[in-house]
């Protein structure tokens, strides 16, 4: 716009600037015009946009935010924090005199204010025992004075032994950092010590074994919806309206129940004295002493949500494929393709990009699914979401299940870059 | 969530008309047992003071929300149905207002002060006892032969019960449960579950038996499984086997041997005005009090925490039977019992739970 502008005034038989009605330079006047048109558009949005930030960006910001931040051992043990640098956590002495000084000045106000079994919860992530260790000295230090009962060393490891192990200390200095990577080395199978990064104990480890499940299943269910949904979805769009209008119904009723009254009903199919089970023993295909394991597994998990988010599948591929015009194939066999070339190098192509907005949808659903694998996913069938969940309503580690949710939403952002990468997202489309 | 949504539209009508003063939001665990609440406690308080109550089934996420309520400065609860355990990570975080059993409980009728009428039930000084509930195992009658099982080391032995059990999927009276089960004396329990090799011993204990665990997460999986016949015992919640077992009819016995004692109480969150933390103190005041807590024990099976409630335990006020034998504390069925070391599981329930999950997930 701006070129044209330039342009006009060059062209034009006067030298100076082109000058609007009201005597300013025409390129001003517009630019002003333009801006006022932006904020016009702002303005409309604004309400929505608002509502995205504060709702949705915020939110989880601050959710992310938490897999680093950890204020709370510095902010509730400022001085001993402060004692602790001069001390060598890998001599494997204790500290001395002045840090346990310091920290009975520490806890004195913690005590006061409440907030050293908070501390303690904390800690107890990092080190089991510290929860109890925390609540119990609590009692005993409230009553030290922090000038008069000097010296702190030996009364504190009266008060509880774990005072006096080299451990507690080494703990309480690892994670006296603002901000700490501590947690998502926890979400992979790792831990924080003072002498840096290491692998947690071979029994502790779950974690990555549960991403890759989840990823791994996840997959599976999606090729499972894919192969599924396509011939319903080619039915829907090529099935005379009145039929295709009935069949549409079947594939939205149990869109429209509930998600736990759907799996609860897949338990009631897949148990071994489920419907499955009865109807196949009393077909005499399977023995009564043999029934299925088909729930409580991955087959449960991967069963009950490819049905759950087939119509995910099906909806997306549905409205592409309304939209490719039967002349093409029909051109195709005038041509002399048979009814399997018409389809595959004509039809098929056409009808990809629903296949592509259908799989990210069913894939970035099924990664964050926790309700379905709970249920009916026994032990071999559960998800990382299940641990996340557990973190944050069970075991409150707030900051590991941000680490994990952080973790998942980067895999998820760069599967979606290879998608880019490989298919192109220009090329999926909802219709 | 859905429950609570209508809740906050109403919170938020009731800030703006002058009826806020009336009501008071009570979160528990929904079901039978918020219904016998609403019955016992919640109707005639109503009646007695004019204040509503609204309920909210929340009492599962009622530690995460309530940190979450706290941390947004917006606490909408007046009083909160939690576990003891739970009581007590809300007390250790802050959330949870402090309570002075003697000056703020109702006393015995015969004047014996709250603390010692409920004894070492207070557990926390937040936590204000309400119910004493089992986890224990429930049998079905007619898959176990002419032999019911009458010790709890029945569900470690699939060669005279075979078929599937139900277990908990978390490490909690599990790992108790397989060590008594590997010859662990009773006492020693805790002290071999400090150590490693303790914790290796009652996976390996549970190992023996893990191709036939149905592993249950929610309460009423249990019920459903042994009423559907697909396993042939498991562990639940006695309230929950009480009415699989009186009120569907179903074949099913309890075995209450080695039953898990566990609390449920009250606690009213940290941080709320003056004038809804006195009116959540009168409510638990009422709520609890002797005559109260023998009430509830008329519509659940849960033995009710003081000890003057226990001769005015009567009859189920629907079934007409008497509820005294259905007490997990009843002398018959508490022969061999364990309280829940909520101490222990404070400090060890993370790291026991990681290194569960990963022996599950082998």
């Amino acid at each position: 716009m701006s070129d044209a502008a330039h342009h006009g005034s060059q062209d034009g038989l006067n030298n100076g600037p082109m000058l609007a009605a009201d005597g300013t330079p025409l390129k001003q006047s517009l630019a002003r015009s333009l801006r006022r048109e932006k904020m016009r558009a702002l303005m409309l949005i604004a309400p929505l946009l608002l509502f995205v930030v504060l709702s949705f960006l915020v939110p989880i910001a601050s959710m992310l935010f938490r897999s680093v931040e950890n204020a709370s051992v510095e902010e509730t043990l400022p001085e001993t924090v402060a004692a602790l640098q001069t001390w060598d956590a890998t001599t494997g002495e204790l500290p001395g005199e002045d840090v346990y000084a310091a920290f009975v000045r520490d806890m004195v106000v913690a005590i006061d204010a409440k907030t050293h079994t908070r501390l303690g919860s904390r800690l107890n992530y990092e080190e089991t025992g510290m929860s109890s260790m925390f609540r119990r000295s609590g009692r005993q230090i409230k009553k030290l004075d922090p000038v008069e009962d000097a010296p702190f060393k030996d009364t504190l490891i009266d008060i509880h032994k774990g005072w006096g192990e080299h451990q507690t200390w080494a703990v309480i200095k690892t994670h006296s950092v603002k901000y700490t990577n501590g947690y998502f080395l926890n979400a992979i199978d790792m831990q924080r010590t003072p002498e840096g990064a290491m692998a947690q104990p071979e029994n502790k480890r779950i974690l990555i074994k549960l991403f890759g499940r989840t990823l791994q299943m996840s997959l599976i269910i999606t090729l499972a919806c894919v192969l599924l949904a396509y011939p319903v979805a080619y039915l829907l769009a090529n099935l005379p309206m009145r039929v295709s209008n009935l069949l549409m119904i079947l594939v939205l009723l149990p869109f429209w129940t509930s998600l736990l009254v759907r799996t609860s009903a897949w338990k009631v199919m897949l148990q071994q004295q489920g419907v499955i089970n009865d109807t196949l023993v009393w077909l005499g295909l399977v023995d009564d002493a043999a029934r299925l394991i088909i729930i409580n597994n991955q087959i449960g998990t991967i069963v009950a949500m490819t049905h759950i988010l087939l119509p995910f599948m099906i909806l997306p591929m549905y409205s592409v494929m309304q939209t490719i015009p039967p002349s093409y194939t029909r051109a195709a066999k005038s041509l002399g393709a048979n009814n399997w070339t018409a389809f595959w190098r004509v039809y098929f192509p056409q009808s990809i990009p629903g296949i592509g907005a259908g799989s990210i949808l069913v894939f970035i659903l099924a990664i964050g699914y926790y309700i379905t694998p709970e249920i009916v996913g026994g032990t071999k069938g559960v998800f990382i979401s299940n641990r996340i969940a557990y973190h944050i309503s069970s075991s409150l580690n707030w900051g590991l299940a941000a680490a994990l949710g952080t973790i998942l939403l980067g895999v998820v952002l760069i599967l979606y870059w290879v998608y880019d990468k490989i298919v192109g997202i220009d090329n999926v489309k909802l219709g | 969530m859905k429950t609570l949504r209508p809740i906050v539209a109403l919170a938020a009508v009731s800030v703006a008309g002058a009826a806020a003063a009336q009501e008071m939001t009570i979160v528990s665990w929904g079901g039978a047992y918020s219904e016998s609440q609403l019955r016992a406690y919640h109707e005639p308080y109503s009646a007695n003071t004019g204040v509503t109550i609204i309920n909210d089934d929340s009492s599962a996420e009622a530690v995460a929300k309530l940190r979450a309520m706290n941390e947004a400065g917006n606490v909408t609860w007046d009083v909160v149905d939690v576990v003891a355990a739970d009581a007590i990570r809300l007390c250790d975080e802050g959330l949870a207002l402090e309570i002075d059993a003697d000056s703020q409980l109702a006393a015995a009728p015969d004047g014996t002060p709250a603390s010692e009428d409920f004894g070492d039930l207070i557990v926390s000084d937040c936590f204000i006892p309400q119910i004493v509930y089992s986890t224990t195992f429930g049998y079905r009658t007619d898959l176990v032969g002419s032999t019911p099982p009458t010790d709890v080391c029945a569900v470690f032995d699939t060669a005279a019960y075979p078929g599937k059990r139900a277990l908990e999927k978390r490490p909690i009276n599990n790992m108790e449960w397989a060590l008594i089960c590997d010859g662990v004396a009773f006492d020693d329990v805790y002290a071999v579950l400090e150590t490693e090799e303790g914790q290796d011993q009652a996976l390996a204990k549970l190992a023996t038996i893990k191709d036939d665990v149905v592993w249950w997460s929610a309460g009423a999986d249990t019920p459903q499984l042994l009423a559907d016949g697909e396993i042939v015992m498991g562990s639940t919640y006695n309230g929950r086997l009480f009415s699989v077992i009186e009120e569907q009819n179903q074949p099913v016995a309890m075995l209450w041997d080695a039953q898990v004692f566990d609390l449920d109480g009250w606690i009213i969150p940290a941080g709320l005005s003056e004038e809804r933390t006195q009116r959540a103190l009168d409510y638990v005041k009422f709520a609890t009090d002797t005559q109260r807590l023998a009430d509830q024990a008329k519509y659940i099976s849960y033995g009710p925490a003081r000890a003057s409630s226990a001769p005015l335990v009567g009859k189920h006020a629907d079934l007409g039977i008497d509820m005294a034998p259905h007490m997990p504390t009843d002398p018959n069925n508490s022969k061999r019992t364990f309280l829940y070391n909520y101490e222990f599981w404070a400090d060890y329930r993370d790291d026991i739970d990681a290194k569960f999950q990963a022996w599950l997930a082998q």
